[in-house]
């Protein structure tokens, strides 16, 4: 089949095969750390405008030129993030490795630690050189007990080999990185709400402003937070040099990304795909193995289950660049919607932490959102207002209506609730998480809704 | 030529912000409520300077900003910048606006040059609307029999922003109900809205991490460290932040309905910090203390401590009858003409020289004015007695009278107060001393004992309640207490401060400067004013301490000694 489409393996390059295995000498023996002792040798370099940059300001350059967005849902701009960071500020600078993975649907980032947990160490070698920092975390759900222990050892191995701790290969440089097993909450993968978990408190996002991590983050020092995957990216990156990393991909959304596609295919599973380079259908069929026998396709959730359903035969208009640079529009159907921020934007969702969620034509809309609004609820840090009473309340009315005990205005009553809890109404980016699967849902399959809330006959 | 060297231009102090179409200017920081240091003004203190008043439940300026309730949601608009990040106008000169595409939340939104708040909005409307929806969702209807029912923030604005029938159609979420917090706090958990003012009050303004929330969601709740119960000097202002019922005082709580209590404005008589407080009172009956706002004293706080200090005020022994001498060492009741007369003429035909008058320093100054003519005209020798206690860094005086310090300004406490107790014991003792006047203590237990006491021609005592000093008065005067009348302290920083009077004292007896004030003229000659006002003023003329000072001045936020600087 000449159009099946191929993983573009990077990040993804060793796991899984047959021998790789997860200590450091495999890694070495596949040029582990080779990058990492580059980065630290880079001697100062002049640029053509006659400025000299420092081993970490070239570092810092080849990221933001690469236009990385991190992986971990919101997918913002790497090399910006770092930018905010105060590099000359007499506080220490603390590096987070965000690994509190836990959106539904996500399992891309447990792979890397547990299957070459060297690699995330390296990423945060480099990046913590990077930007001139001494300690780093890395914050790891709670539930990853094994993922802990695997780090942990790597860590130890990596210690013992010289890199890490003081004087790093010889080269002067400092780095320690701790593991910190998070509590059990799917909040503390938001990044404010992580720092203040880290801290020992309970896990309340911070209020931005005036609390954005790069200025008052961890004990109110500078702090970047970065995801795992986002990390392993830095590595190559740095490898590739940002200029080679951004012909990966697609203008805007640069590089690769491990998607995990879910839900009622045949073959669930990871795969790191070129940005852009691969079609929701492509990822579903070629990769997932398809949707089961006699089956045909109902939904997909795109970016996790906090990303807006997208319906089968829908319709969207995307916009592409011709050679000649005008904008043209054209209309793509769902299967046809390439696997990059702007095209899923574009559909009105989002690619968010890269978890593809499929629903085939058995499956009920009322049932998924149920289970969606279920998590969300149990979620629900429960700080400020609208998410805390919001979130539980579209909860007890969807599984009211699975009781069958529906009523017509139910479904004007979720409707209303999910637009009264996002849009800058909440502390953090949960209040649109738990309000856009409801919103999505109920406007995309109404009928369903309203059958099952009509009064009985 | 030399340049001057190029300086950072200063920033102005203040910003011009616009809140719903009015301009004003603000301070671009004001200080933190509790390092003090500068921070960015907020919209919300923005909307306050320019009196604006935006509905708000966790806020709290005398907090950290906790930003949780999302009450105070507002809009707001910039400057838009051109590409030459240069200000755009509108064709009418204006500068052109760029309105934000969400709200925010105004205690922690700092304003900037410029910005357009808007706090009126259908926007701004609909998004307090649905918090407040979202506030009511599992909050229990049992406002008839919630003590906060009347002062309550949620009703407050249900009835602003409320709709009259729930939209709310399944179960509320269940959680602790009478909970005991600690010895003098109850809470229930269903009404906690959650706005943790109670969890930062004892931690950032006490210094009492001992609150916290458990669990998740709208199962939050709120509960104090396991083991130990919630008990420091300071529980019962989270009863006041609360602002709903989820927080109540056990003396307070189911005693009265908020809104049958007459307000009145005092100072709390506990020690010498002088907290304003407002006394709540019905019927002649004393229903609790709670704190007035003064941010040269007491910000909105007071102990516990001084809060409860009130019941003796209502107890059935009080003091209600004037007495004086009877045949054969026997005491008999008097009307108060009658027993001012005999005193009078007991004290004037009085040896100059031989008496003594020992007052409390929880007399008002006015008061202790009259005493001090009166031991002018006597030649007596007077002390107060001291009253110590352990401070604290918040609010708590070591010096547990109200007034020492205008005991001393007026001439009757000595330096330290109580340096004289010894010496006129012992004037006592060597007969020297045949007249004694006590005013508010029971002497028998500062040094004075009823051996001495047996020894004196004349003992004068006036109290509210009795005690071993009274019991052997030969002149028994029954006062009234701090809540009983008009009068003036002078805290121990020097802050002079009002307190006006919210029940009436029991029987016979009277505010001591109604009956000194006739006791004073008799003895002196002089006309003394029947009002504390004019009793104040003319003090403050007399004293050169109290110099310029006038009673209508004091206002209801009191004034600095002028040699003292507050």
């Amino acid at each position: 089949m000449p159009n099946m489409i191929q993983e573009r393996r990077i990040i993804l390059e060793h796991l899984d095969r047959a021998g790789y295995t997860p200590d450091l000498g495999c890694y070495r023996r596949h040029g582990g750390y080779a990058t990492f002792e580059r980065c630290l040798a880079l001697e100062p370099a002049a640029t053509p405008e006659g400025q000299t940059l420092s081993g970490p300001e070239q570092i810092r350059l080849e990221v933001r030129r690469s236009g990385l967005r991190g992986r971990g849902g919101a997918g913002f701009p790497c090399g910006v993030k770092w930018s905010f960071v105060n590099l000359d500020s007499d506080r220490p600078i603390y590096l987070i490795c965000n690994a509190d993975e836990s959106e539904p649907g996500t399992f891309k980032d447990r792979q890397i630690i547990h299957k070459d947990p060297h690699q995330l160490i390296e990423g945060i070698l480099i990046a913590a050189y990077a930007n001139r920092v001494h300690q780093a975390f890395i914050y790891i759900r709670g539930e990853f007990i094994e993922g802990a222990r695997i780090l942990d050892r790597a860590l130890d191995e990596a210690r013992g080999a010289g890199l890490l701790g003081r004087d790093i290969l010889g080269r002067g440089y400092d780095l320690e990185i701790c593991v910190h097993r998070g509590a059990g909450a799917y909040i503390c993968g938001e990044e404010t709400g992580l720092i203040e978990s880290l801290e020992g408190r309970r896990p309340y996002p911070r209020i931005k402003p005036p609390y954005y991590p790069a200025v008052l983050g961890l004990y109110q020092c500078p702090t970047i937070v970065n995801n795992v995957e986002t990390l392993c990216a830095v590595k190559h990156v740095a490898a590739m040099g940002g200029n080679e990393y951004a012909k990966l991909g697609v203008p805007g959304d640069p590089g690769t990304r491990i998607v995990c596609v879910s839900g009622q295919v045949r073959r669930p599973g990871y795969f790191e795909i070129e940005i852009g380079k691969a079609t929701l259908g492509q990822l579903i069929h070629d990769l997932a193995g398809g949707l089961h026998p006699g089956r045909s396709l109902k939904a997909v959730i795109p970016g996790g289950s906090s990303a807006k359903v997208l319906r089968a035969g829908e319709k969207y208009k995307l916009k592409f660049a011709r050679p000649d640079g005008k904008e043209i529009e054209r209309e793509a159907a769902l299967l046809d919607l390439p696997y990059d921020s702007a095209s899923l934007a574009a559909a009105g969702s989002m690619c968010g932490s890269g978890a593809i969620v499929v629903l085939d034509d058995s499956a009920s809309a009322v049932e998924a959102l149920a289970n969606i609004a279920e998590f969300y609820a149990h979620e629900s840090c429960g700080q400020c207002t609208p998410c805390r009473e919001g979130s539980l309340w579209m909860h007890k009315i969807l599984q009211r209506i699975l009781r069958r005990q529906g009523r017509p205005a139910d479904v004007d009553n979720l409707e209303r609730i999910a637009h009264n809890i996002p849009g800058g109404r909440t502390v953090c980016a949960f209040g649109e998480a738990c309000s856009w699967p409801v919103q999505s849902f109920v406007a995309k399959f109404g009928d369903e809704f309203r059958q099952m809330t009509a009064p009985p006959p | 030529m030399s340049t001057p060297p190029p300086s950072e231009p200063a920033l102005p102090a203040t910003v011009a912000v616009t809140i719903d179409g009015r301009r004003i200017d603000v301070p671009r920081t004001m200080p933190h409520p509790v390092t003090g240091a500068p921070a960015p003004t907020t919209m919300m203190q923005a909307c306050e300077l320019a009196g604006v008043r935006v509905p708000h439940y966790c806020y709290h300026p005398k907090l950290p900003v906790a930003g949780n309730c999302r009450m105070c949601l507002v809009e707001y608009g910039t400057p838009a910048l051109g590409p030459d990040r240069k200000p755009l106008s509108n064709p009418d000169g204006t500068p052109k606006i760029r309105k934000a595409p969400n709200p925010v939340i105004a205690c922690a939104t700092p304003i900037s040059p410029g910005i357009e708040i808007y706090t009126q909005t259908p926007g701004v409307k609909a998004a307090r609307e649905a918090v407040l929806e979202f506030l009511l969702a599992n909050h229990p209807l049992d406002c008839p029999i919630c003590d906060q029912a009347g002062e309550c923030q949620l009703q407050q604005y249900a009835l602003e922003y409320g709709h009259a029938q729930s939209r709310f159609d399944e179960a509320k979420v269940h959680k602790p109900k009478q909970v005991d917090l600690g010895p003098r706090i109850m809470l229930d958990d269903e009404r906690c809205i959650l706005c943790s003012r109670c969890i930062r009050f004892t931690r950032d303004i006490v210094g009492d991490d001992a609150l916290g929330f458990v669990r998740r969601g709208s199962h939050t709740a709120l509960t104090h460290y396991p083991g130990r119960p919630f008990d420091n000097n300071y529980t019962l202002n989270t009863v006041d932040l609360c602002p709903v019922g989820a927080l109540t005082s056990k003396d307070f709580r189911f005693r009265m309905r908020v809104w049958f209590l007459g307000e009145t404005p005092s100072i709390c008589p506990s020690c010498g910090t002088g907290c304003n407080m407002v006394i709540g009172a019905r019927e002649n009956v004393i229903y609790r203390l709670t704190p007035r706002s003064n941010d040269a004293v007491n910000q909105c706080w007071m102990c516990d401590a001084g809060r409860l200090n009130y019941s003796w005020i209502g107890r059935a022994d009080r003091l209600a009858e004037v007495q004086v001498p009877g045949p054969a060492g026997s005491a008999r009741k008097s009307g108060w003409k009658a027993a001012l007369e005999a005193l009078a003429a007991r004290l004037g035909a009085a040896p100059r020289g031989s008496v003594a008058l020992i007052a409390s320093a929880r007399l008002a100054n006015e008061e202790l004015f009259l005493l001090a003519r009166i031991a002018r005209a006597l030649e007596a020798l007077t002390d107060s007695i001291p009253r110590a206690g352990e401070g604290d860094r918040l609010l708590v005086h070591p010096d547990r009278n109200p007034n020492t310090r205008g005991a001393q300004l007026l001439g009757i406490a000595a330096d330290p107060p109580g340096a004289r107790l010894p010496a006129i014991a012992g004037a006592i003792r060597e007969g020297r001393i045949l007249t004694l006047l006590v005013f508010g203590e029971d002497v028998t237990r500062h040094g004075i004992g009823l051996d001495e006491l047996d020894r004196l021609d004349l003992l004068v005592a006036s109290d509210v309640l009795p005690n071993a000093t009274t019991g052997r008065a030969h002149f028994l005067l029954p006062g009234a207490a701090f809540a009983e009348k008009s009068g003036t302290f002078t805290s121990a920083r020097g802050r002079v401060q009002r307190f006006a009077p919210a029940v009436q004292p029991p029987g016979s007896a009277r505010a001591e400067r109604e009956f000194l004030r006739e006791l004073a003229s008799a003895l002196t000659g002089e006309a003394f004013p029947d009002h504390a006002s004019g009793l104040f003023d003319q003090m403050a003329r007399e004293f050169a301490a109290f110099r310029g000072l006038t009673w209508a001045g004091l206002g209801a936020q009191g004034v600095a000694l002028p040699a003292n600087p507050p």
